[in-house]
């Protein structure tokens, strides 16, 4: 069986458009996409963001993300399934993150669509720093990331 | 053995990667991380809380009673925060 999903990890911006367009141009088959597109937010809990750093474990990253879209595709009926994930410095506004799967019917394409961005947060190797007016700082992991990527655990 | 480090574990060891040679005592990630904090001042600090971190053993996620053995690269890192 051909792979049935794309992963990049790269330090130039991307468009979601032509992510989406890449996944149904030429098919019919399709009858929905569901998407996420992460963005670099200009706040904190507590103060402002000006910048933010992604760093990653390379080679295990890769792994990572394929094994997750390998899941998605194993567990839901979808024709594709897509993580794009930007590294390196980024500013407020600028996509982090997408992810997307093509299914021929919406509830697949949502329910896959949400497992890969929950799984994405909490079990590939990213590391968020943020600049903010009182210098840089290591987002610390969250709690209710963990919880939301538990409701999509199996037995 | 090769062992990486990534975001403040990296900034506070001071530097990304290093190689060492064990003692045949340490056979656990465990182990290894009461090893390396012998190291220097700043491994030990880094290193100091085992729940604020997390590992990997040849690019898997590992818990710190796996064992070591015939392992080539192993990770240590702050709990992941991307997307």
């Amino acid at each position: 069986m051909a792979d049935r999903f794309e992963i990049r990890v790269q330090e130039a911006a991307f468009d979601p458009g032509a992510e989406l367009s890449a996944m149904t141009d030429g098919r019919s088959d399709i009858g929905g996409v569901a998407c996420f597109v992460g963005l670099v937010r200009d706040f904190a809990s507590d103060e402002a963001v000006t910048a933010l750093t992604l760093e990653h474990y390379p080679g295990m990253t890769e792994k990572r993300l394929a094994e997750i879209c390998r899941e998605a595709v194993t567990r839901w009926d979808l024709t594709s399934a897509r993580i794009v994930h930007r590294v390196g410095r980024m500013l407020p506004g600028e996509p982090i993150v997408l992810t997307a799967a093509a299914s021929p019917h919406r509830a697949a394409a949502f329910e896959a669509c949400w497992f890969l961005i929950d799984w994405l947060k909490t079990s590939a190797p990213f590391w968020k720093l943020e600049e903010t007016p009182d210098g840089e700082r290591w987002v610390d992991a969250k709690a209710s990331d963990d919880a939301a990527a538990n409701r999509w655990r199996q037995e | 053995m090769r062992i990486l480090y990534f975001a403040w574990l990296r900034r506070q060891i001071g530097k990304a990667s290093e190689d060492i040679v064990l003692p045949a005592t340490v056979t656990t990630l465990g182990d290894l991380v009461t090893h390396l904090r012998s190291l220097s001042e700043g491994h030990a600090a880094a290193l100091e809380d085992l729940e604020g971190l997390r590992a990997a053993i040849d690019q898997e996620f590992a818990e710190f009673d796996a064992p070591i053995l015939g392992a080539r690269e192993i990770a240590l890192f702050p709990p992941v925060t991307g997307g």
